[in-house]
């Protein structure tokens, strides 16, 4: 590194990453933005707004559970697999009614959030690991579960997929208020400073009194119920359970949304308002780029790009 | 000089390593300001200073981990950059760090000669390389089976080990990092044999500590570095000792006699007859065997003992952060029922680990976010954190000690050694504890931070607080302690109270214990032979 | 398929895929790893080897014709594609990384091989070996210069590299086929002995590997990486290129595996390959290598591949259980493995 050679620069350099770090993501989301309005025919519409908020939506929820686990210097890779999970079991359960398969759904992703943080908090396994198991566990558990797409006929998910309150959709409705719910978390509770702390240096947390190992199974389980709760309103969309394509691939989206967002990927620091932006940024990258024709090959492969620039930038100052 | 020495590429007379005007600027730091530092065949050179001297920027330029902003290092005669730490390895200058720079699952013989390997047809010769390795450990007092992985010798085994390799690697100049800092005292022995035998070899040792005995002992010279100048080059021999530390310290040497080494008071009033601390029987595997002890309020209990002891063990055991076989601790009275650093901390303890980096301070988090850390659960309502309560008690600590930053919002991996010793201080004491332990509170911060430190331990003592202080400073210990329990492998062996507490009472209360070596610490210790 | 046979023949055929298969590196070993002596050390060692004779001698019990010459070579050859992406990944784990992108790349491989098998053998290999070194180059190159966290580099390359495989193949509408008559096809199809060509490949890559890693000085500097990697590039190793090497290594023979995969199925599917990474993963972690880096060997990889086969067929053999259940399975398997590892290594090192 020529960091040494040249300090004006190097400070110049770190002043420019920290400051992308800190706004990168905003920039991106106007610059996708005023790129839209410029050269996509009926960008600007309230339908077309609609539509983006509500594909959104499975992201972000997921994302704000990802940022949680994050902080702490952990990692979720298991969420889409609990997304198919909680598809499953509305699927299974619907004849119970919609509420209670809803809560038999939520229940199942945070049962598969307790077990991922039991491994990571109480029996040390790697985060990396845990969660890899659990992907690929949970995915084969809910195909055994419901092997093929089920089509969902109960009035109740539909509304709560189609439906809206004040001309707003209810996913939207739901993600606002889990934004909220998290952002009170981070900011107000003594569980949020835990979290953070945990993640900043675990020996010193522990050393301090904090609960560790409690405090990451609940990061864990939070994590597990937002990946149940994006599970449904997936699947309330889509109208049908589909285990198999549901959430593939998903936590990608979801950990680079976080990134991108300004928490790094060691811990340590956790972002709300950031993580948000950062899954509005991932929704608004690949609507522009199917909106402008190009192949699902080039969505991943501009996905891949992104998420190496986002990690390559957030990188530089989680070193220092 | 010796004959190898004077066949050294530099010639008979010249140094191996000459800087001129060396400069080093951190951003609102000049670390180094116009050094020169001269380094000659085959003497043993002793490089101290404070924290904050310059010591260590010193060794890194040199070392090729930092380069210089101005002036010139000139090595065997010729000026030299080196870009990293392994080109100046490959010149020939090599550092063993006090964090021993080895591979801790290969085998010893691998870690020897990595790099390096003696092969045959192309692949590894791993009889050879067996062989060679035994006999070349041989030399350093090593008899180890070298196909064992690294992990399982003592700290001072594998500082050996670092040094044979750099030897093997035809190092001319060693930098040898407070290489005392981990070793038995018999260790000691066997690396100054070392030492000793490198410089017959010609090879230069560049020797950083700050125990003044032991470079009394083996250093041929000495350069005192203070504020990133060299304030002192010359002989080690015929320096006064309260010289050299009035070099280092920069005060007159009047003001040390008078003073003393330390800041400490004089002896605390024991207000109560009952202790505030109770500990019974702690015994944890391997590590520790039934220590007791007490502590009354107001009463500072120095823990003495080398390195090993279980001085940290007993803290850390007190604090709930050992796993214990069998003991009990009481807090006024009251046992500790559940054994865990959260119950502990409930019932009155506080503990100011050793590893500041490690085990304190959590970087990314500001002073503030530091300080209310451990006390969360108490300054806020229904798992809701106050704000207001929080700033209440950071004002405080931050008045009370003298915390310099710029705000408490400032991140707290940005303050200096010191303030963040005292952040972690502050951690601690806004959970208005009964009991302190503080292990080496002082150590590896600046001078002035340290004095703060012990004038506050007073304080806290005179106010009633029960303290415990471990501290590798003799004089720390002894100017701060009113009591001392002293231990050894892992048990109490006497105690010193009162007029006893001294320097002589103490080396004599560790010695009468019996031969270095007795008792069931840890088979892997007994690598280094004598 | 064989189905009956003596049980002399049985035994003699379980040797080059089973415990034979380990022959080549026994005996080098007293170096670097923990030496041999207690039990923890022997179970890290050996464990899943006791395992696999355990569960093959169970189920030649249980199931009439299981080592039989036909059963045993449908194991072997089912282990022989994730066994050459275990090798690769081996080295990557011992390095301290983790290789995600491997399952993806392997699928990849399988089109790229398919499409390029129309101008003929050397293309069909040369083509997706080379774009999946490049893509592990790539893996590397982030990793080790840019010091990108490996999991989530691979990730992202595992995501690339779909994309990559659904350009190649038309969003994924077109199946290559590959032409009858291509000179490759009965060197991967044949067989010697009633054993098939691949699972010589593969005992010839894995006594190459294992030499590499053992006797090389390259194979010295992957430990030192993973071992500890401050130190190691104190100790002048160059710990940069040694990760991309590992990486590149990784995504060659993942590149191998599925060129010589789609040979094998006559076709380039466009499979997701999702789930490979995690079996190989799983072989190399039941194999006794470390997750955290530093201490591992390639014979126990081997192992470990073919004790998940084998749980596999056994799985099959059972009854027509589907594939989602063999996800769970592995799932379960390495959280199992995982834990006993953990148990393991704080006995041996307490506190």
């Amino acid at each position: 590194m020529t960091a040494v050679d040249v300090p004006a620069v190097c400070g110049d350099r770190e002043r420019v990453i920290g400051w992308l770090q800190e706004y990168g993501v905003y920039v991106g989301v106007a610059a996708l933005l005023v790129f839209n309005i410029a050269f996509t025919p009926h960008f600007l519409s309230v339908e077309n707004f609609r539509t983006q908020a509500v594909q959104v939506t499975p992201v972000l929820i997921l994302s704000l559970g990802m940022a949680l686990v994050i902080a702490t210097g952990g990692i979720d890779l298991s969420v889409g697999s609990v997304m198919a999970l909680a598809a499953a079991m509305i699927s299974l359960y619907l004849g119970y009614g919609p509420v209670a398969a809803i809560l038999v759904a939520l229940v199942a992703g945070a049962a598969a959030g307790a077990v991922n943080g039991a491994l990571v908090a109480f029996a040390g396994v790697q985060a990396i690991v845990a969660t890899l198991a659990m992907m690929i566990g949970g995915r084969g558990l809910s195909l055994v579960l419901l092997p093929q797409l089920d089509g969902i006929r109960n009035a109740g998910i539909r509304e709560l997929g189609a439906g809206d309150l004040l001309g707003v959709p209810y996913l939207v409705w739901v993600s606002a208020a889990l934004i909220a719910v998290v952002a009170f978390v981070v900011r107000r509770t003594v569980f949020g400073r835990r979290l953070v702390a945990i993640g900043g240096n675990r020996r010193a947390s522990e050393l301090s009194g904090l609960p560790v190992r409690r405090t990451l199974l609940a990061v864990y389980m939070l994590c597990g119920l937002f990946a149940a709760v994006a599970g449904v309103l997936a699947t309330a969309r889509l109208q049908a359970s589909d285990p198999n394509s549901i959430g593939q691939l998903i936590e990608l989206s979801a950990i680079t949304a976080v990134v991108v967002g300004g928490t790094p990927l060691q811990g340590g620091r956790m972002r709300v308002a950031g993580t948000v932006a950062g899954a509005v940024l991932m929704q608004l990258l690949v609507s522009t780029l199917i909106k402008h024709d190009l192949p699902p090959s080039w969505t991943q492969i501009a996905q891949t790009a992104v998420i190496i620039a986002a990690v390559y930038v957030a990188r530089e100052r989680g070193r220092r | 000089m010796t004959a190898a020495a004077a066949q050294d590429g530099a010639g008979a007379v010249g140094p191996i390593l000459r800087t001129r005007g060396l400069t080093k600027r951190f951003p609102g730091v000049l670390a180094l300001d116009g050094v020169d530092f001269d380094l000659s065949p085959g003497e043993v050179h002793a490089l101290v200073g404070e924290n904050g001297a310059g010591k260590s920027t010193l060794i890194k330029v040199l070392t090729g981990v930092h380069a210089p902003d101005s002036g010139e290092v000139r090595y065997r005669g010729a000026p030299v950059r080196f870009e990293t730490p392994l080109r100046a390895q490959q010149a020939g200058i090599s550092t063993i760090y006090q964090e021993v720079n080895l591979i801790p699952l290969l085998s010893v013989a691998r870690n020897l000669f990595l790099g390096r390997e003696p092969r045959r047809l192309g692949l590894i010769d791993f009889g050879r390389m067996h062989r060679d390795a035994a006999r070349i450990l041989h030399d350093y007092g090593v008899e180890v089976d070298v196909t064992r992985p690294l992990d399982r010798l003592s700290m001072g085994a594998r500082q050996m080990v670092a040094l044979a390799r750099a030897v093997v690697a035809d190092a001319r100049v060693v930098i040898m990092d407070e290489p005392t800092s981990s070793l038995e005292p018999r260790e000691v022995e066997t690396l100054f044999s070392v030492i000793g035998g490198l410089r017959e070899r010609g090879i230069t040792v560049v020797y950083v500590s700050h125990r003044l005995d032991e470079l009394y002992r083996i250093c041929d010279r000495v350069t005192v570095l203070r504020d990133g100048r060299v304030v002192h080059t010359g002989a080690m021999a015929g320096l006064e000792r309260l010289r050299l530390i009035s070099l280092m310290l920069g005060r007159e040497m009047a003001q040390v006699e008078r003073q003393g080494a330390t800041t400490f008071g004089g002896a605390h009033e024991q207000r109560a007859a009952e202790p505030v601390l109770v500990a019974e029987g702690l015994d944890a595997h391997r590590r520790l065997h039934g220590v007791s002890l007490a502590i009354h309020p107001g009463e500072v209990l120095g823990l003495g003992g080398l390195l090993g002891s279980g001085r940290t063990e007993t803290a850390r055991a007190i604090a709930g952060a050992l796993p214990l076989r069998s003991g009990r601790v009481a807090v006024a009275g009251v046992p500790l029922r559940r054994r865990s650093a959260a119950a502990a901390i409930r019932a009155g303890i506080s503990m100011l680990p050793e590893d500041r980096k490690g085990e304190g301070i959590v970087p990314e988090l500001s002073v503030r976010e530091n300080i209310a850390l451990a006390a969360m659960p108490r300054l806020a309502r229904f798992g809701l954190v106050s704000e207001r309560r929080i700033d209440r008690v950071v004002e405080v600590f931050v008045e009370r000690l003298r915390i310099k930053c710029a705000g408490t919002r400032q991140k707290v991996a940005e303050l200096s050694g010191g303030n963040q010793q005292k952040v972690l201080l502050a951690r601690w004491l806004a959970l208005n504890p009964k009991v302190l332990l503080l292990d080496e509170p002082t150590r590896g911060i600046d001078v002035g931070a340290k004095a703060e430190v012990q004038r506050l331990v007073d304080e806290l003592a005179a106010e009633g607080l029960g303290v415990m202080l471990i501290s590798s400073d003799l004089e720390e210990l002894i100017e701060g302690a009113d009591r001392v329990v002293v231990l050894k492998d892992g048990a109490v062996v006497g105690e010193l109270s009162g007029g006893e507490v001294s320097e002589g009472a103490l080396m004599q209360a560790i010695a009468r214990a019996g031969r270095a070596g007795a008792g069931g610490d840890a088979g892997a210790d007994r690598e280094v032979e004598p | 398929m064989e189905r009956t046979g003596t049980a002399a023949p049985r035994e003699a055929a379980s040797e080059p895929g089973g415990p034979g298969g380990r022959r080549p590196f026994r005996g080098i070993g007293s170096g670097g790893a923990p030496a041999g002596g207690s039990a923890t050390d022997f179970v890290q060692r050996h464990g899943a080897l006791v395992v696999l004779v355990a569960v093959l001698a169970g189920a030649a019990l249980a199931f009439d014709g299981f080592l039989g010459v036909g059963n045993l070579n449908h194991i072997a050859v089912g282990a022989a594609f994730p066994a050459i992406i275990a090798l690769g990944m081996t080295f990557v784990i011992i390095t301290g990384g983790i290789d995600l992108s491997v399952g993806t790349v392997f699928g990849l491989a399988g089109v790229l091989a398919a499409w390029a098998s129309q101008y003929g053998s050397l293309a069909a290999l040369a083509l997706p070996l080379s774009v999946c070194a490049l893509i592990g180059m790539l893996n590397g190159v982030l990793i080790a210069r840019a010091r990108l966290a490996p999991f989530i580099v691979t990730l992202a390359t595992m995501l690339g590299a779909w994309g990559l495989m659904l350009a190649v193949s038309d969003e994924g509408t077109e199946t290559y086929v590959i032409p009858d008559g291509l000179a490759l096809t009965p060197l991967v199809q044949d067989r010697f002995l009633g054993i098939g060509y691949p699972v010589f490949a593969v005992l010839a890559l894995f006594a190459a590997g294992g030499i590499l890693l053992r006797r090389t000085g390259w194979g010295q500097q992957v430990y030192a990486v993973g071992g500890n990697e401050d130190a190691a590039a104190l100790m002048g190793v160059p710990v940069a290129r040694t990760k991309i090497a590992a990486y590149t290594l990784s995504g060659l023979l993942a590149g191998l595996a599925g060129a010589l995969n789609a040979v094998w199925l006559g076709s380039g599917v466009t499979i997701f390959g999702i789930g490979i990474e995690l079996d190989a993963i799983s072989a190399v972690v039941i194999g006794g290598t470390l997750l955290v880096g530093g201490y591992g060997f390639v014979s126990g990889s081997l192992v470990g591949v073919l004790l998940l086969e084998s749980i596999q067929h056994i799985i099959n053999a059972i009854s027509g259980l589907t594939s989602a259940y063999q996800q769970v399975v592995s799932g379960a398997f390495l959280i199992a493995v995982v834990l006993a590892q953990n148990y393991l290594s704080r006995r041996k090192r307490p506190g």
